[in-house]
């Protein structure tokens, strides 16, 4: 579904290389998780696959189901079916969490040449979805994510994912700032959505996460790179012992 | 320092243009002739006066007016889908025909001319009264050649809770009409009334709201100013509040070569509270002005004044507000925000913040800030696949809508956000 070959990125203001050939396949049906010390660029690669300003693609190629992604709008990539879950979700005061959603998704429906949602459909349609992820009714009169707590900032993105449908999930650091429960609520909320055609990519520094949504592959990333690819043994690795020992292997293999 | 000559000539020049009002009680008279000599004496609003710096008047004082085309639009009017009292000016002059019946339940109407000519004690009071009050410590010329000449207008007494809005509705007709309308508004004690304003009104329009809002009682005003590309307004509001009295004002502006809004409320009486707050959209040479002077003159007053400006190509925004607080006008709770969203490098906003107090025991806060749309949240927007346009209407809405929400009845700020989401829209 999402392959990236050979995938070099800097920034566009500053002469600082950060991707420096990143190569990742994720098939249909698959999760794959990244994990990998601070600042390696697995937020980078998230912004650049969803068409964030600022950087530069110097080399290589990013294909959803085929199709180049790169060239694309960001609102092109998510009609094609892309999502990212933020790392730190934006706020924005003065507009309002339901108008933000039922926007986003008609705009994404409109651009697939579907029919556009009234807005008696659309709600019974969040509210459901809401009420899974424990979002009450009050935070979604709420500008989007103003005054949201850590965790509330977290789930709300998942009721966006759960909401809009996408094919290509890509979570960065979603678990980040989640309480036990919540963890639990986010991690039934992704599960809910795995299916045969729609694939994840989750990003992140806990193998807790990976307990609850379970990855096919773990992919380790490191100064721009995946260094290493296991099964979901290797976070259990990374949790016991930190990256040192594998990093040290990589560079030999890579050597 | 003597008055510059220009200014001088083209004072006269203006009250030239008008006729003398003729057959008016003695007391309108000596209002009239209290404004002319002031405006003689002080003369037109040049560059270089003190408020004026920012906004060229030049246009506002050359006779004759310059023409401004007619909008062609097949758009419903605004505030035409509720139940409102409408009181219709075409070109500037009163149309009886085109309005209600001037009968409303705890509202006295009556047409400025025959209030002047006759001898009603509030009209008597208001008139003229409190536009020379406004005149100090900031020259308002404009508003004294007002005062001066202008015979179209109401005079509206409300004396209970008014049964629905006042909707003063500004046709235009003429490509070139020049206009002065000069209404006077008095609520007694614990009175409520809702006056909207709309649309163009002429090529140039000039209008002063004379407002006595007595105690306890509330005046809202909502407002929106014509589309027109190429008009031109000076507007006044000037109001006096008593004790645990409320004014809420809000203007919506989209469009229009030149706007001066001003405004000028004095709190004289203990717990007042004003509200005075503007949304405008503008392009290429839109040029808008709120000047607004609020004075805090009794105890434990609150005010605010909220401005948002979202301008494009080489539009110009200009803010210049004061909170005056008086040395008795202890406890008082003022606050003043100007904001300016700058979609394109050549657009400009201009502001001058000003806060002067006496008192001691005094809460009052002001900022101003202009800047870009956020890059974050509109990447944050588009990633959630809105396009770039729509996220970027969405953004200036939300900027847009402290303003908007300073406008109390929910019906009406409904109104006016969706109206602003379509002519954002039109421009897709
Ligand atoms: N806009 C930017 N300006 C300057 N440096 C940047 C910018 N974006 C990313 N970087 C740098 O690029 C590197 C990769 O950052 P990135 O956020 O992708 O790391 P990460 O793997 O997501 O880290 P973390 O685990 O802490 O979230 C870091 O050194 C970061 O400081
Ligand atoms: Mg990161």
């Amino acid at each position: 579904m999402l392959k990236i070959s050979n995938l070099h990125v800097q920034l566009e203001e500053e002469d600082k290389v950060i991707l420096k050939g990143v190569d990742l396949e994720v098939p249909a049906g698959e999760v794959h998780a990244i994990m990998g010390p601070n600042g390696s660029g697995k937020s980078t690669l998230s912004y650049v696959l969803s068409g964030r300003d600022g950087y530069e693609v110097t080399a290589g190629t990013a294909t959803l189901d085929g199709e180049e992604l790169l060239g694309l709008e960001p609102e092109e990539r998510a009609a094609a079916g892309l999502f990212l879950a933020f790392q730190y979700p934006v706020e924005i005061p003065g507009v309002g969490n339901l108008t933000f959603l039922r926007t986003a998704l008609n705009a994404q429906r409109k651009a697939r040449g579907e029919e556009e949602l009234n807005a008696a459909e659309f709600l019974k349609i969040v509210r459901a979805k809401a009420k899974a992820l424990d979002i009450d009714a009050e935070m979604l009169k709420r500008p989007v994510n103003v005054g949201f707590s850590g965790g509330e900032k977290k789930r709300n993105e998942i009721l966006q994912m759960a909401v809009l449908e996408p094919r290509m999930c890509i979570l960065d650091e979603t678990d980040s700032g989640l309480d036990v429960d919540a963890m639990k609520l986010v991690s039934a909320g992704v599960n809910a959505l795995r299916s045969p055609d729609r694939a994840f990519l989750v990003i992140t520094h806990y193998q807790r996460l990976l307990d609850h949504i379970v990855p096919d592959v773990v992919h380790i990333m490191a100064d721009g790179r995946i260094v290493h690819s296991g099964g979901p043994e290797l976070a259990l690795e990374v949790e016991n012992n930190g990256y040192a020992d594998i990093l040290k292997s990589a560079g030999e293999r890579v050597a | 320092m003597a008055v510059p000559a220009l200014k001088l000539d083209a004072a006269g020049g203006l009250l030239a243009a008008w006729p003398e009002p003729a057959g008016e009680a003695q007391w309108a008279r000596a209002a009239r002739s209290q404004a002319e000599r002031w405006l003689r004496e002080r003369g037109a609003p040049a560059r270089r006066d003190e408020y004026w710096r920012y906004t060229d008047p030049t246009s506002l004082t050359v006779e004759p007016a310059p023409e401004a085309a007619l909008l062609a639009t097949d758009e419903v009017p605004v505030f035409q889908t509720r139940e409102t009292h409408r009181l219709v000016f075409v070109d500037g002059v009163f149309s009886p025909e085109a309005s209600t019946p001037l009968e409303i339940a705890g509202v006295e109407i009556v047409p400025l001319r025959e209030a002047l000519a006759a001898d009603i004690h509030w009209v008597r009071d208001i008139f003229g009264q409190i536009e020379a009050a406004g005149q100090v410590p900031v020259e308002r010329p404009l508003a004294a050649l007002n005062t001066a000449r202008a015979v179209e207008g109401c005079a509206i007494r409300v004396t209970g809770v008014a049964s629905r809005p006042i909707h003063f509705v500004y046709r235009r007709a003429a490509a070139d009409a020049d206009a002065l309308i000069h209404h006077v508004i008095r609520l007694d004690a614990g009175a409520d009334l809702t006056v909207l304003e709309s649309a163009a009104g002429a090529a140039r329009l000039n209008t002063v709201m004379e407002v006595e809002i007595a105690d306890r009682a509330a005046l809202h005003h909502v407002r929106t100013q014509g589309r027109d590309h190429q008009r031109r307004a000076v507007t006044g509001l000037f109001a006096r509040l008593a004790t645990e009295s409320r004014l809420k004002s809000f203007t919506l502006t989209v469009n229009g070569r030149l706007t001066r809004n001003e405004a000028f409320v004095e709190m004289r009486g203990d717990n007042a509270s004003a509200h005075v707050a503007g949304a405008c959209v503008g392009d290429g040479d839109f040029h808008h002005d709120d000047t607004v002077f609020v004075t805090h003159a009794a105890v434990g007053c609150e005010s605010r004044q909220v401005f948002k400006k979202v301008l494009r190509g080489s539009a110009v925004g200009v803010f210049q507000g004061k909170i005056l607080v008086r040395p008795v006008a202890q406890q008082t709770d003022g606050y003043q925000i100007s904001q300016a969203l700058l979609l394109d490098e050549a657009a400009q906003f201009l502001a001058k913040p000003e806060l002067e107090i006496y008192a001691d025991d005094v809460k009052c806060s002001h900022g101003s800030t202009s800047g870009a749309v956020d890059e974050t949240s509109l990447f944050y927007l588009t990633s959630r696949g809105i396009p770039k346009k729509t996220a970027e209407e969405l953004l200036i809405l939300a900027f847009l809508d402290e303003a908007i929400a300073e406008v109390e009845d929910e019906g009406l700020a409904d109104e006016l956000r969706d109206r602003l989401a379509a002519w954002l829209a039109r421009r897709r």
